[in-house]
């Protein structure tokens, strides 16, 4: 792609994040809900990773670990060389002038009593320091102007715009200030199709222009493909399958990863008529109970004993591309 | 064809009284629904499509009047007499909406919840109506039926909730299902399942309405679609001809946005300039010739009637039905 | 889904604009929005529009109290000691409003403040900041002001300054509950992602988006204070002579209830009308606000 040169931005090594879940009696010892599990993760500069999986799986916590908003139980995350720490104060700072979010609910995302002119500058001025009033204006302007809003919309206030509006808004917001790295917590996940396509291109546009890197976390995976260089697959916390996105899309190692990918609607009713799609046993139990082995079994066509014992490690099914299964690589007879 | 139609609407025009005078949510809707068949009423925000259906329900929120016709079975449901409609919801034709918890009391077990809905009526006595349940628990693909009978709403995960919820909907054997946005808020994989409870139930006769934004699950389901734009039908058609040759440009367009598994990788996703009119905001002539690449002179000026050939109909100025495979 | 059709997306809007167009087509409260001006102005003026002083005594009449009539110039009557009481009712309307804006500002400034911070910061400090409210709600409260009155006399700082202390107590819980369900929101966090400090985050996104709530509870809160400072004076701990209040002059009339009625009627009329109109507004603006704030 661009000459940009490969630096890693951003280094997670082992990452884990637990919640407390209430006690179920009165004593005893409290359960923990993992959210993230041992995950690694590495994006280089202008690089796009696609985070993939259903709710619960752990991406949102991923993404809120990654920031800093919340604090990891074991693991390290390195932004450019330096550990982020949640008491590092100074670090932080520097951290978050480089990685930014943009979240799901767009208009949710801004805060009702702001125009989204006066988002955008506070972004700046938390970024940068105090302003000169003339300077922010014209930097806020251009900014909605780059990703495709009206300055004159400054003025307005989130729930006078439409959804694809508000998204944009919360995108000029979030680089505004530069940063090498946007993490798009399912961004285009509640907008219309037509107005996703939108933005998906932006983001695009976005990232060829400014050698943005992304962290693209999303349930769709078609969307996804349009999108990211690599792909990274969570399931309950853990990352099952992790490859450059040509591999995955090419050839799914990972039973779970295959399910998803069979499960995207096709526009095409042809593809729908008694297509060959594993059978999906619905997963039972809560999330919090431990399973011992791969958590993946009691909805995987490949399950077998081995499964049921021991919790399969990511590993190199060939260049470069990373399965945690078992059975990596073995379809289920076609039926 | 002729009306063995199940549910038949007819010059439909839903609006709603706002400080800022009368808006129209919905405009001379006409489409019809029979006998297990299942319509995908497609469109975006701002299309209407929900509003259509509460309207014809009689659910719409206060400020809202709806004019026009709605059958069911020959029973006009929008008349001076509100017997016809109170008789066939939630007995005939039942409403599944998208987000299953709005759906089922937090504080009752799905069993009782779907008794609930046999007994109110007198419909059935307590042991049928638990046989019951279970039939439709089976049938919709919910594990383990009996002991979800005794469970609660929020032992569920989101896609058994919503097979709860459909299950409910169908606990009196209804003939017309409508179904909105059914799977929006569920991830891919449960979404997958719930088109297919869907489709199983379709199979067996009975008749549902789909009312989504997501053409990939049109797809999976529907016989005929009807697609909105800015409160009006711009185009319905058989699925499959709607898919492989849609004659209105924008449901060509909402076609290319959708983002496929089988294009080439990182291409660019074709999305549609602009943005819907506001209800109340629409432009002289056609509401998309603002954002129509095929727009013409006359289509900023004039608003196309919807014609129809066959069994399809588009209303756009650019485009002619000719009889034979498609436009 | 971005964007929606209903009824309720066109006739809502987060911000004042259509609050207000709500609040006006609710006549209630605009009935007594009007009444409340009325006695406000009525208050200001009725004192400059009456002949007779706040502590006149009327020594022309036989008896000192005499009741209402339009020939004497006493429109309202004259109390025990024949000071007019159309003067000291208003007078007194002015007094007790004075004291319940106060001490409610006192109580809203106060119980933002504490309740904000403790809801957005959350954890431990939430702990102890609620405790520490907890604990002085279980205080016997009537108790501190009768020993606060006593020990540094009834002036009416001091007055205003107890009832403000005790009333920021409601305001807290009630902001702390608002802020703990604002913390989630996704644009506090946003703003936590760009490194904002918390207490910017208090001050520009949390603070703000509760001024709904605070408000209704606001409009709540004065006749409760009026109320309470009336408890007060009957009691005989409220505002000293030659200053008087409507809770005094009730207290003051209820003792000659059946030789001079109008003593009591006319300041209990206007006690009652006032606290109505509150709680009526309040009740309004509840309405108007509440259901945007989340």
């Amino acid at each position: 792609m661009s000459e940009v040169a490969t630096e890693t931005l951003l280094r997670v090594r082992n990452l884990t994040v637990r919640f407390p879940m209430p006690r179920p009696g009165l004593v005893g010892p409290r359960p923990w809900l993992t959210a993230v599990d041992a995950v690694d993760l590495e994006i280089d500069a202008g690089r796009a990773l696609g985070l993939v999986g259903e709710s619960g799986c752990g991406k949102s916590t991923l993404a809120r670990a990654v920031l800093a908003l919340v604090s990891p139980q074991a693991g390290t995350i390195e932004w450019r060389g330096q550990p982020v720490r949640r008491d590092d104060a100074a670090g932080l700072r520097r951290m978050r002038r480089e990685l930014q979010i943009v979240f799901q609910d767009p208009v949710g995302s801004l805060d009702p009593r702001m125009s989204i002119g006066e988002s955008v500058a506070e972004a700046l001025e938390a970024l940068e320091g105090p302003q000169d009033a003339v300077a922010t204006r014209a930097r806020v302007d251009s900014m909605l102007a780059e990703v495709g809003l009206d300055p004159a919309l400054a003025a307005r206030y989130p729930h006078e715009l439409s959804g694809g509006q508000c998204q944009r808004a919360a995108i000029a917001r979030a680089l505004v200030g530069r940063p090498k790295l946007l993490v798009c917590d399912e961004a285009v996940s509640a907008l219309d199709v037509s107005v996703q396509a939108q933005i998906v291109n932006l983001l695009a546009e976005l990232r060829r222009r400014r050698g943005l890197a992304l962290l693209f976390i999303s349930h769709n995976l078609a969307v996804v493909r349009h999108l990211c260089d690599d792909v990274a697959v969570l399931y309950r916390g853990r990352v099952v399958e992790r490859a450059s996105a040509a591999a995955i899309f090419a050839g799914p190692s990972h039973p779970y990863t295959r399910a998803l990918l069979a499960a995207v609607p096709d526009p095409d009713p042809a593809a729908h008529v008694r297509a060959a799609v594993p059978e999906l046993r619905a997963a039972a139990a809560a999330e919090a109970v431990a399973v011992v082995g791969c958590a993946y079994q009691p909805r995987c066509p490949l399950a077998d004993e081995l499964c049921r014992q021991q919790v399969p490690r990511l590993e190199d099914v060939g260049a470069g591309h990373l399965t945690a299964c078992h059975h990596a690589g073995v379809r289920p007879a076609a039926s | 064809m002729a009306s063995d139609a199940l549910f038949e609407v007819r010059d439909l025009g839903v609006c709603f009284t706002t400080p800022r005078g009368r808006v129209s949510a919905v405009r001379e809707i006409s489409l019809e629904v029979r006998r297990g068949e299942c319509l995908a009423v497609v469109g975006e925000s701002g299309s209407g499509k929900s509003q259509l259906f509460l309207g014809c329900l009689g659910l719409l929120a206060a400020g809202g009047l709806v004019e026009g016709s709605a059958r069911f079975d020959g029973q006009e449901l929008l008349g001076p007499d509100a017997g016809p409609r109170r008789a066939a919801l939630g007995t005939r034709l039942a409403m599944v909406f998208q987000d299953p918890m709005n759906a089922l009391t937090p504080h009752l077990t799905i069993g009782r919840q779907l008794a609930e809905v046999v007994l109110e009526r007198g419909l059935l006595d307590a042991a049928t109506a638990r046989a019951r349940s279970l039939e439709v628990l089976r049938s919709v693909g919910m594990p383990d039926p009996e002991a979800r009978l005794r469970q609660y709403p929020h032992e569920l995960s989101g896609g058994q909730r919503q097979r709860a919820a459909i299950a409910m909907a169908l606990m009196t054997r209804p003939d017309l299902l409508v179904a909105d946005e059914p799977t929006t808020a569920l991830d891919v994989t449960v979404q997958a399942q719930v088109i297919d409870v869907l489709r199983g139930a379709r199979d067996r006769g009975l008749a549902v309405v789909l009312i989504t934004h997501d053409m990939g699950v049109v797809a999976g389901i529907a016989d005929r679609v009807a697609v909105m734009y800015a409160g009006r039908i711009v185009e319905t058609a058989p699925a499959r001809e709607l898919f492989a040759a849609p004659a209105h440009p924008y449901t060509a367009a909402l076609l290319a946005s959708v983002p496929r598994l089988d294009t080439p990788l990182a291409a660019r996703l074709a999305g549609i300039e602009g943005q819907p009119p506001a209800p109340g905001a629409e432009p002289d002539g056609c509401a998309f010739a603002p954002r129509c690449p095929s727009a013409l002179e006359t289509c900023h000026r004039s608003r196309p009637p919807l014609e129809s050939l066959g069994a399809r109909s588009v209303a756009c100025h650019a485009v002619r039905l000719a009889p034979g495979a498609g436009p | 889904m971005a964007g929606s059709t209903h009824a309720s997306a066109m006739t809502d809007g987060a911000l004042w604009g259509d609050a207000r167009r709500r609040l006006r087509g609710n006549r209630a409260a605009i009935a007594a929005a009007a009444c409340i001006a009325v006695l406000v102005l009525a208050a200001l003026l009725g004192p400059l529009a009456s002949p007779y002083a706040v502590d006149h005594v009327d020594w022309t009449l036989s008896p000192l109290a005499s009741p209402p009539s339009l020939a004497n110039g006493h429109w309202f009557g004259t109390d025990s000691n024949g000071r007019d009481l159309f003067v000291r009712v208003w007078t007194g309307t002015q007094v007790s409003l004075l004291v319940a804006l106060l001490a409610t500002a006192v109580s809203v400034v106060i119980g933002v403040a504490w309740g904000a911070t403790a809801g957005y910061l959350g954890g431990r400090v939430d702990g102890w900041m609620m405790r520490a409210v907890d604990v002085l709600y279980a205080l016997p409260y009537m108790f501190f002001v009768i020993i606060l009155t006593v020990v540094f006399g009834r002036s009416l700082w001091l007055i205003f300054l107890a009832i403000g202390a005790v009333g920021w107590l409601t305001m807290a819980r009630i902001v702390r509950g608002q802020a703990l369900a604002l913390r989630q929101r996704e644009f506090v966090l946003a703003a936590v992602a760009l490194g904002l400090p918390a207490r910017r985050i208090i001050a520009r996104h949390i603070v703000p988006n509760v001024l709904g709530t605070v408000i209704v509870y606001a409009t709540l809160t004065v006749p409760q204070v009026i109320l309470f400072e009336s408890f007060l004076s009957f009691l005989g701990l409220g505002v000293q002579e030659p200053l008087t209040s409507l809770g005094r002059l009730v207290a003051e009339g209820a003792l000659e209830m059946e030789t001079a009625p109008w003593q009591l009627l006319v300041p209990a009329s206007v006690l009652a009308l006032l606290l109505l109109a509150l709680n009526f507004l309040g009740d309004g603006l509840r309405d108007a606000l509440d259901p945007r704030l989340g």
